[in-house]
């Protein structure tokens, strides 16, 4: 569906709610290469379905938004995606869910391999209660690296990734819980990079930060974007523009739309997209 | 709004109440504690020894313990006239250790410098006054000059002491231990031969008696050594004299301690006020658990709470760790978990009875059938013992260890483990690396809770393994060197046996006190020590959002 009424005052709206940003460039199309092909999935908690029939490609080595109002099954798709779901109870999955050609959900993939592969950095920042040091060695620890000098070059090379290394390359030793919030969170994305993903998810990683602090993990995500695919789910419609290169807008369970994210936000192809990014609901 | 109106919606009345509860409650527990500090710490401190010359010309000399008021119901004297009760020692003497004088009976009363103080091995305390002090035939001292001659010579007797225990306990000990082996040997080819006949044991029969007869002979050299050693030792010989003048003579190998009282000043006494509190912690007690130290108690309370804690936790946080991490949550789940917090709530004497009755004769018989049965028809695992009570209460204390560590692991936020899973952790790997480090603070107090309940716990353990005297600890130096079919002594039955079971009422009183003060001691220090290491795993462990 196109925009119908007013179609100077949707654009001007749009441009109000997105002015002063700067869209990031989707690099020249690697070759359509898909990190992940969502087939026909639908999702039941009990009896109530969540998510309805969701077909997409999730580009490799981008970063793709999934947006839309609450409840509307954005955080249960990404959680899909690295089978975090299976830690709730009642929860039924159907449909494809490929990476590099396997389905994770099939019987027989092993899931320790599969979040090994994909990563996720949670909404409230989750560091453990251990030193900053093991904080991010931990994955490699659990898969069963022991040699130091491994894990400290893993250690140096992941902090610095989060841009984390010069804050607190004096103290590893201390506990990761006596940092500030944005540094927790960005010890959370050092341990997720640590043991070298081919996918980061992340689920609204910035809503619980302050400005400067979501700042500097938007950066890092702008860098990341160049090492690993990145799904961010987001509320924030100014980070989403700033930081990805593809957006994909949900609604009720549904996928609405999915295009590139200047595409998205300057002239959205639905309705229900451009409501919701000029604030009519959501 | 009247003000009424306003105290009672301010909710004051409620405050008052609860804080007044508050008051009362810490008033009670401090005068409790109170009371078994005075008088159990008060038990060791020498005071004056008096002589009371009474009107009718007795003289009774000894320690005033308490003054009481006489209780004489119907007459106008009621309560106003008042008695001493006197610790005069000397029961082989007199007969009676302690003495009631009405205080209209006294006529004179005095605190004379050489009047001395006793501990001696047997017939309680000797008050008196020293006569003469000899070597054989040879006076060193007489009359007050033995005050000063005698402390070296006490000294050395506590030397000698120790040398003949040595020669009883570890020589001839072991004389005997291997004797023992020797004779279960024999039984052992004994019962074979019944299995097994036609095979000849004739060699190995004589073998066993060549042995036996050689072990016989060291027995009667060393029996030998300790009676020289006995007899050398007690030649130095007191000669002491009650108040009233009757003569006792004593070997000086029979003096624990003596000393004049009434000359010493404040670091004297605290002196003697020492160690007696060092023995009565260190050493084995006398006199029918009336006099002496409780060691043996102290060790076997230890011991016991330890094993039940090695039993018990690693069983409850396990059990825990299904219930909540691995169980599906069903009806089965919550049936068990019904079963569980109702467990804990069982008397404790069921538990001994179930001990007694699955632990001893059940587990125990068929161990000694299988095991030991050459020492059948004494029981060796077959009867009480310090493992089946850890075990019983083990048992006891396990639901209260599941309960606080579901409590535990419940409360480790889900974002840990989700932080954990995530990075690619398989559950186990989660829950050890992760769960059970954070919930550690929680499993640590339902250790604390227990250790508290199980080192309380007295009506289980004496139908499963608590004896009035033990002869042995069930740690020494023998193989295999814990000895777990032994009985043991336990604080909290030595102060029911020493309160009621004594022959000795007067003596025993105070006695009771101390034990409620070294048993009140351990179980503080027990948990403190647990408490000081929660409270160091909470800081380590605690989250930024919660604790």
């Amino acid at each position: 569906m196109t925009m119908t009424e007013t179609p100077t005052r949707a654009a001007d709206t749009v441009r109000r709610t997105t002015a002063g940003v700067t869209f990031a460039k989707p690099p020249a199309e690697t070759a359509g290469e898909a990190a992940i092909r969502i087939r026909d999935a639908n999702l039941w908690y009990g009896r109530n379905q969540a998510l309805y029939d969701i077909t997409m490609d999730i580009p490799a080595r981008q970063a793709t938004a999934f947006i839309g109002p609450s409840g509307c099954g954005k955080s249960t798709l990404l959680r899909c995606l690295n089978r975090m779901n299976d830690l709730i109870d009642n929860v039924r999955v159907t449909g494809e869910f490929l990476v590099n050609g396997q389905n994770i959900y099939a019987p027989s993939t092993d899931v320790i391999e599969v979040r090994r592969r994909i990563g996720m950095v949670f909404q409230k920042s989750n560091p453990l209660p251990k030193s900053i040091y093991e904080n991010v060695v931990y994955g490699l620890r659990i898969a069963g690296i022991r040699d130091k000098a491994t894990l400290d070059e893993a250690c140096e090379r992941s902090l610095r990734g989060a841009a984390l290394w010069d804050e607190v390359k004096d103290r590893l030793d201390e506990s990761g819980l006596s940092l500030s919030g944005g540094q927790q969170q960005r010890l959370c994305i050092a341990r997720a990079i640590a043991i070298e993903p081919e996918i980061v998810l992340m689920d609204e990683p910035c809503s619980a930060l302050d400005p400067i602090a979501t700042l500097k993990v938007e950066e890092l995500i702008y860098e990341l974007k160049s090492k690993y695919t990145i799904v961010i789910v987001t509320h924030n419609l100014q980070q989403a523009a700033r930081v990805s290169d593809k957006t994909a807008f949900f609604w009720l369970g549904k996928l609405v739309e999915h295009s590139n994210t200047a595409e998205l936000f300057t002239n959205p192809r639905e309705k229900h997209t451009e409501d919701y990014i000029t604030g009519r609901f959501g | 709004m009247s003000p009424l109106r306003d105290i009672l919606r301010r909710g004051d009345p409620a405050i008052w109440f609860a804080g007044t509860g508050l008051g009362i409650s810490i008033l009670m527990i401090s005068g409790m504690i109170g009371l078994i500090l005075w008088n159990g710490l008060g038990f060791f401190w020498p005071s004056d020894l008096e002589e009371f010359t009474l009107k009718d010309g007795t003289i009774v000399m000894g320690e005033v313990v308490t003054r009481e008021a006489i209780p004489a119901p119907g007459t106008p004297d009621h309560l106003k006239r008042f008695r001493l009760q006197v610790k005069a020692g000397n029961r082989d003497v007199s007969g009676a250790d302690f003495r009631w004088i009405n205080e209209d009976e006294i006529a004179a009363r005095q605190i004379p410098r050489d009047a001395v103080y006793v501990e001696r091995r047997e017939y309680g305390p000797f008050i008196g006054r020293p006569v003469k002090l000899v070597d054989g035939d040879r006076e060193i001292a007489a009359g007050v000059d033995v005050i000063a001659a005698l402390p070296p010579l006490v000294d050395k007797a506590h030397d000698d002491r120790k040398a003949i225990r040595t020669i009883e306990r570890d020589d001839i000990g072991a004389v005997n231990y291997r004797i023992e082996q020797l004779r279960l040997e024999q039984r052992a080819l004994d019962l074979d031969a019944v299995r097994r006949p036609g095979v000849d044991q004739t060699g190995a029969r004589a073998a066993i008696e060549q042995q036996l007869s050689a072990l016989q002979t060291e027995y009667e050299a060393l029996e030998q050594k300790r009676a020289t050693a006995v007899e050398a030792a007690s030649r130095a010989r007191i000669t002491l004299k009650t108040a009233s003048g009757e003569e006792k003579d004593l070997p000086v190998l029979d003096v624990f301690r003596f000393f004049a009282p009434n000359q010493l000043g404040a670091w004297g006494r605290t002196q003697v006020y020492l160690g007696r509190v060092w023995e009565f912690l260190s050493g084995d007690p006398r006199e029918s658990n009336t006099e002496g130290g409780i060691f043996p108690a102290i060790f076997g309370t230890v011991m016991m709470v330890m094993l039940m804690t090695v039993v018990a936790v690693p069983f409850g946080v396990l059990a825990a760790l299904y219930l909540r991490e691995y169980a599906r949550q069903g009806v089965l789940v919550r049936i068990v978990r019904i079963a569980v917090n109702n467990l804990a709530g069982v008397p404790s004497i069921v538990f001994g009875v179930f001990g007694l009755g699955f632990f001893v004769y059940f587990v125990g018989g068929a161990i000694d059938q299988t095991f030991y049965p050459e020492r059948l028809p004494t029981p060796t695992f077959g009867t009480g013992g310090i493992l089946w009570a850890a075990l019983t209460l083990g048992l006891l204390t396990v639901p209260v260890v599941i309960v606080a560590s579901e409590e535990a692991l419940a409360a480790v936020p889900r974002s840990m483990r989700e932080a954990s899973l995530a990075t690619g952790a398989t559950k186990f790997q989660t829950i050890l690396r992760v769960v059970l480090p954070a919930a550690a603070p929680g499993i640590l107090t339902g250790l604390i809770l227990a250790m508290a309940r199980g080192a309380g716990e007295v009506a289980p353990l004496m139908i499963t393994g608590v004896v009035k005297l033990a002869p042995d600890l069930p740690l020494d130096g023998y193989f295999p060197f814990l000895h777990l079919e032994r009985k043991f002594m336990h604080l909290g039955f030595h102060i029911y046996d020493v309160g009621f079971q004594s022959p000795n009422v007067e003596a025993a009183k105070p006695m009771v006190y101390a034990t409620a003060v070294l048993l009140l001691a351990i179980v503080v220090l027990l948990n403190l020590t647990a408490i000081i290491v929660r409270n160091r795993l909470r800081k380590k462990y605690q989250t930024s959002a919660f604790s």
